[in-house]
């Protein structure tokens, strides 16, 4: 299991570095799905196998395909991937990268004398479910209306 | 063997993907790749929720990764629409044109 673990985290680390150095978008997009689909898999190695579905469902599935669906509409083909390749080079990379390595660097500094032993307890759907629809049916509420106000503007958004 | 997950290595895990959305966000010039990087730093944020809950054996960690995962889906929903009507004005999905806002 430990070992499915720390595959699962390389594929999701190593798909997320090929989708920042990516060209072209719908390889971009391809990569990024397989890392949801991995951390999906951390998901259920963690003893959240409802979370570990819906990420496979709602974010590999819906959020990745609507964006597949507008890449197509835009319909960019391999004049923004040349442009992508001039924008590209290697001295983009340096300020962000080594601001983002020393925040990494901190945030780990601080994980190192944090040692526990997780042993995964499995969360399942009715534990989840019960607290969902019990404390928290107001948060579920508000979900909705974000939602609903979320369609309203896309639909508002990209009307001719 | 030890069959355990070490919680720290979930939450490297957690952190070292933010990082990467966020060498995303600061380098990459066209705006999908920006909301693809931003996808990635809010999974990052989920999965860190899903550590710490299946640490204490509560699913309160869960439901936080589900509002979440509801918060991802109504922003990019709205950042394609804006996309959408972006590459309809200028032709372009570059986010240094937008740097002059003129009404």
């Amino acid at each position: 299991m430990i070992i499915l673990f720390y595959l699962a985290a390389a594929i999701a680390i190593i798909s997320t570095v090929c989708m920042v150095l990516q060209n072209n978008i719908v390889h971009g997009l391809i990569y990024l799905i397989l890392s949801l689909l991995a951390v999906a898999i951390v998901f259920f190695l963690l003893g959240a196998p409802f979370a570990a579905v819906l990420e496979a469902i709602v974010y590999a599935g819906a959020i990745m395909v609507l964006f597949l669906f507008v890449m197509m509409m835009l319909n960019m083909g391999q004049h923004s991937v040349d442009q992508e390749r001039s924008w590209m080079g290697g001295r983009v990379f340096i300020a962000p990268a080594i601001m983002s390595g020393l925040l990494l660097a901190q945030f780990l500094n601080v994980l190192r004398d944090y040692e526990f032993e997780l042993v995964p307890t499995e969360i399942g759907v009715m534990q989840v479910s019960s607290l969902l629809f019990g404390p928290y049916v107001l948060a579920v509420e508000l979900a909705s209306i974000l939602l609903l106000a979320g369609l309203v503007s896309a639909y508002h958004l990209a009307k001719k | 063997m030890p069959q355990t997950i070490p919680i720290e290595h979930g939450l490297m895990l957690a952190g070292i993907l933010f990082c990467l959305g966020l060498i995303g966000v600061l380098t990459r010039r066209n705006i999908v790749f920006v909301l693809m990087s931003l996808e990635v730093m809010l999974n990052a944020s989920g999965l860190a929720f899903i550590v710490a809950a299946s640490r204490w054996g509560h699913a309160d960690g869960q439901i936080m990764f589900l509002m979440i995962l509801t918060l991802a889906a109504a922003e990019v929903a709205v950042g394609l629409g804006l996309i959408i009507q972006m590459y309809r004005r200028f032709h372009t999905t570059d986010i240094n044109v937008l740097s002059q806002m003129k009404g």
